[in-house]
């Protein structure tokens, strides 16, 4: 295996059967090829117990399918057979040696297709502030800023945000060590409890106050609705928001 | 004393969680490390009669397969690692170990398994049934279980069945009371039942819910020099080590366990867990280090859950709302496995909550094919709470009292007994509680508010109670002053999130005279020296471990004046401490700095630098202070404190609501949680405690449950958007909190516990709430979903039958 640090390498090669129609979807080739490849793959999480979560509303397959139905051509992408067998670049396919902009930093990074933003950061950029609480844009422990606007992470793919700043807990702190007005406030106000979920907390509160400076808590718990904190300690995360708001 | 008690402070992990540098399993990394994945069971029984990996095995990158036949065998009915009969769906049949996890999950997907299916069972009512299905091929029951402290470790499988004379006894919708496994009683409960003014005879059903914490319970292992390293999620530390090692057949000294945070586990990751195991056996086969990470999927099941109850409750009470004597029968959903004790904690927790005079409890553990289940934030306590608190307010309406005074007429004080044996507790102040609550909450003010209509919405005025033992005793504490002066702590308790691992620490510092600044916690690696502790679950910690750390701390102390002593003449009963040094009483200038008392500690030996340790310690205590002996002052003692039985943690929620009977929907207007945990340690971390038990306990009376297809043994409720943990949206815009603060006179710093009874009083309160914002309708049923809140206020049938579990 060439990419043994890749959790998303090795791709087993039945989408080379997939019909060939390169570039002819609306989003142009690669998209194409993004969702060719998550179409034909059997999504990671998705175990033998997936088909149970998918009898849901949402499900990482709908979510596909809606990409698909939403008027992408399926192309085909030979080179998404196994590493050791992959053929040279074609036309339609997708580069995966691609350039991110991470917390203020180029950092250029072999992606594959459909890699998610959430897998990328933890196993190829070693940014594991970012967490994976259910994979399934369920929790909000994923989020992260892309352009200055929360995101789940773990619904993003990679592809899709080149050229764009992506920003992660990781990089709130000053070179000095200085907090972001958030995490002191949260560190204050005690916001974490088991701190799992701690990370997106942060960025999703960061996220509205870029938006919003001055929120009312009402307003502040609409935009922080997307994240779930088992322990439950919302009431403590809000005032956290509340200070942090009075001090930005 | 009281400079660090009672007072707020920054816990040394915390900026870790805002930074997002805490590391959990899932964030181990480990050059040329293998990813685990599982094949889980798609049948909630079966057998497997063939396992085909040859295709998965040929697949580039995959490296291994791990089954059933190479782990040790569980004597049933245990909850297994890997297995050959599947017990639940998504039990775990194998794992698979390849370069990478796409590669790992593709190749599970190739893996060809024949599956026998078996009779199952979701409904411990079906399986009581003359002739009714049952969960294992051997029975439907778990046997051998006579005391609390055997609750884990049932050996065995019976079977009962009840009568079709014991279905038609019951009568409609009423819950049978067939053959039981257990019973207990005390008091004249024919006389009380006789005596009393108002009997109440009340079947009730309260449905099992999973833990979904954050952070699923994955796992990374490797093994260097003969060890297995493991990096896991777990609430405990030390008391993870010998059950760990215990799965993986190595003495507990060859397992160095590491958990330094754990992304929630609310009872799930009390102890060591099965699953836990898997990347330690599949790194002793593969020679690499694997992680397993474990899907959300995947967690709800393995992750455990609550049992449900099928129970009944005769209650009877005099005119002015005293309870004269209580019956109460409860069927556990066990699970398919060993199962837990909820079912025999709810009816001692009945005992005193209540305090009724005379009491008899009878109820019996069946199996079914739904998760493992296992301890969850007041395990049974809480279930108790959500069955029996709407029932109390039935009665204060049929009396025509107030739902607090009929509380505060049965609350327990400190004369007050707890269980089957009626012992002794430590200290119960719920009527101060109670009191506290109504005042600050503005009681009377609100109930006036009660039934008030607004346009469809209807206001619900209520209050909730719950109990659950909260402390423990006789365990180690360790700690070592160091030659830079600096007091290090080391303690064995895991890190839930509470932060009671430090300020549990903080009683050592404060006996000492330490500034906090000087303290620092050793904690997370067992490889570190941590002393044998309780794990952090059952509201404990914050009894046992003050009790543990003020024993180190007062060995340290008797050390530090004996070197004094012998240094600076007199006798050790002359000297005191306090900021950090020894001195004389009478002269205080004749001193001696604790860091020249640690360098005179490393001189002497022996047990002033931990080379000799107390007899009565554990070994992996004595084990933990050879890491640090000889380098500084050590302090490790056993607690010998003194104990007054069972320590009780009160709590009590006081809750207005909005109810809208034409959606069903209703909002938290205002919530107050108000607890009776002893002296409050840490404000902040007691008002998390008393908030996030309470919005858990609006999930649980409101909206989560588990749903079991009755026909096919298949779950309805998978991922969060199924199982629905509240949000932010689900919980008051502010919430408040309260403590009567009054110390516990079993403890060295008065503290008892309190994570568990916050989520069942603020569960209990929701509940009336509903039932009050409708007129006095219970449902004799938790969670209450929105279809049968408009069920009831249209007056129709619900859609379920009245003793079902895993409901829609």
């Amino acid at each position: 295996m060439i990419e043994s640090n890749s959790v998303y390498a090795g791709l087993a090669g039945s989408s080379a059967s997939l019909p060939k129609n390169p570039g002819s979807g609306p989003d142009g080739p690669i998209e194409s090829a993004i969702e060719a490849s998550m179409c034909a793959q059997p999504s990671l999480g998705e175990s033998s117990l997936g088909w149970l979560e998918s009898r849901g509303n949402w499900s990482r397959r709908n979510f596909i399918k809606g990409i698909i139905a939403s008027g992408v051509a399926v192309s085909g992408v030979p080179y998404l057979a196994s590493a050791a067998s992959r053929p040279a670049l074609q036309a339609g396919a997708v580069e995966r040696l691609i350039s991110l902009n991470v917390n203020g930093q180029t950092r250029r990074v072999d992606v594959l297709p459909n890699e998610t933003l959430a897998m990328t950061l933890r196993y190829k950029l070693g940014l594991t502030g970012t967490k994976l609480g259910c994979d399934r844009a369920e929790c909000g422990a994923c989020t992260v800023l892309i352009d200055g606007v929360t995101h789940y992470s773990c619904s993003t793919l990679t592809q899709r945000v080149r050229g764009k700043e992506i920003q992660t807990v990781e990089g709130l702190e000053s070179a000095s060590g200085e907090l972001h007005p958030v995490q002191q406030a949260f560190i204050d106000e005690l916001g974490p409890q088991c701190g799992f979920c701690t990370p997106g907390q942060v960025m999703a509160a960061v996220g509205l106050l870029m938006e919003n400076p001055d929120p009312t808590r009402e307003e502040a718990r609409q935009a922080m609705a997307g994240n779930i904190c088992r322990c439950g300690n919302y009431d403590h995360y809000l005032n956290g928001i509340m200070r942090a708001a009075r001090e930005v | 004393m009281a400079e660090l008690i009672g007072q707020d402070y920054t816990p040394p992990d915390i900026r870790a969680k805002v930074t997002g540098r805490a590391k959990y399993a899932e964030d181990i990394r480990a050059d040329g490390m293998l990813f685990c994945r599982l094949l889980t069971s798609p049948m909630p029984h079966a057998r497997v009669r063939n396992i085909d990996a040859s295709a998965a095995l040929a697949m580039e990158g995959v490296v291994a397969i791990l089954t059933a036949d190479e782990l040790p065998e569980v004597p049933a009915p245990g909850n297994t690692i890997l297995t050959n009969e599947p017990l639940y769906v998504g039990a775990p049949i194998l794992a698979l170990a390849a370069v990478d996890e796409t590669t790992a999950q593709n190749a599970i997907a190739a893996i060809n398994l024949e599956l026998e299916p078996l009779e199952f069972c979701v409904d411990p009512l079906d399986s009581l049934r003359p002739g009714g299905p049952n969960a294992r091929t051997d029975g439907n029951t778990p046997r051998g279980r006579e005391t609390v402290a055997e609750m884990n470790t049932s050996e065995g499988v019976g079977e009962i069945k009840w009568t079709e004379q014991d279905f038609a006894d019951a009568g409609e919708g009423q819950m049978p009371l067939g053959q039981h496994e257990r019973e207990w009683s005390y008091g004249d409960v024919d006389a009380g039942f006789a005596s009393a003014s108002l009997v109440l005879d009340e079947s009730f059903v309260t449905a099992g819910h999973a833990h979904h914490s954050m952070e699923p319970r994955s796992a990374m292992a490797y093994w260097q020099n003969g060890k297995c390293y493991v990096y896991g999620s777990s609430q405990s530390q030390a008391y993870i080590v010998p059950g760990l090692a215990a799965m993986l057949e190595i003495p507990p000294e060859d397992l160095v366990y590491i958990a330094e945070f754990c992304g929630g586990g609310f009872g799930s990751k009390g102890g060591a867990y099965p699953v836990m195991a898997i990347p330690g056996y599949m790194s002793k086969k593969t020679g690499r280090p694997v992680l397993m990470r474990i899907s959300r999927a995947e967690e709800n099941f393995i992750g455990v859950c609550r049992p449900a109850f099928q129970g009944r409750l005769k209650i009877g009470f005099q005119p002015d709302g005293r309870i004269t004597a209580v019956d109460l029968y409860i069927v556990q959903d066990n699970g398919p496995n060993s199962g837990g004790g909820d079912w025999t904690a709810a009816g001692s927790a009945m005992s005193l909550v209540y305090t009724p005079p005379a009491m008899r409890f009878r109820g019996l553990p069946i199996l079914t094919n739904t998760p493992p289940k296992g301890a969850m934030r007041g395990p049974g306590q809480n279930q108790l709470a959500t069955a029996v608190e709407p029932i109390i307010d039935k009665a204060a309406r049929q009396l025509g009292i107030d739902p607090v005074a009929i509380r505060r007429i049965n609350a327990p004080d400190n004369s007050s007994a707890y269980g089957p044996n009626q012992g002794p507790v430590s200290s119960a102040y719920q009527r101060e509680a109670l009191d506290m609550g109504a005042e600050q909450f503005g009681w009377e003010a609100r109930r006036a508010r009660s039934g008030q209509r607004r346009g469809s919405k209807v206001t619900g005025v209520a209050v909730g109670q719950a109990f659950h033992s909260a402390g423990a005793s006789g365990f180690d504490g360790l700690l070592r002053i160091a030659p830079d002066g600096k007091l290090y702590v080391h303690t064995g308790v895991g890190n839930l999130g509470t932060y009671s691992y430090s300020t549990t620490s903080r009683v050592a510092a404060e006996v000492l005279g330490y500034d906090w600044d000087n303290v620092e916690i050793v904690r997370g690696d067992s490889s570190r020296g941590l002393p044998w502790t309780l794990g952090q679950f059952g509201s404990n910690t914050s009894h046992t471990e003050t009790r543990a750390n003020y024993a180190s701390a007062m060995d340290a102390v008797q050390k530090l004046k004996e070197i004094a002593a012998m240094d600076l003449g007199g006798s050790p009963e002359d000297y005191d401490v306090g900021e950090e040094v020894v001195f004389a009483r009478g002269n205080p200038s004749r001193r001696l700095t604790y860091a020249a008392a640690a360098q005179r500690a490393i001189q002497l030996g022996g047990r002033f630098s931990g080379q000799e340790v107390p007899a009565d310690i554990n070994a992996m205590t004595a084990r933990a202070t050879e890491v640090i002996a000889g380098t500084g002052l050590v302090g490790v003692a056993r607690d010998g404190f003194p104990t007054r039985g069972t320590v009780p943690a009160l709590a009590a929620g006081f809750i207005e609501i909005e109810l809208d009977i034409e959606t069903g929907q209703f909002e938290i207007i205002d919530y107050l949680g108000v607890a009776d945990c002893g002296t409050v340690l840490h404000p902040l971390g007691l008002s998390g405690q008393i908030k996030g038990g309470a919005v858990m306990g609006f999930g649980m009376a409101a909206l989560e449950r588990q749903v079991y297809d009755r026909h096919y043994g298949l779950p309805g409720t998978v991922g969060l958007h199924q199982t629905k943990p509240p949000t932010y949206l689900d919980v008051p815009l502010d919430m408040g909190w309260s403590a009567v603060d009054i110390a516990d006179p079993a403890n060295p710093v008065g503290a008892k516990g309190i994570g568990e009874p916050t989520m069942g009083c603020a569960a209990a309160a929701l509940l009336c709430a509903i039932s009050d914002a409708l007129g006095g309708h219970y449902f004799n049923r938790s969670p209450i979903v929105p279809d049968m809140i408009m069920n009831a206020a249209a007056g129709q049938a619900q859609s379920h039958g009245p003793l079902h579990v895993h409901t829609q």
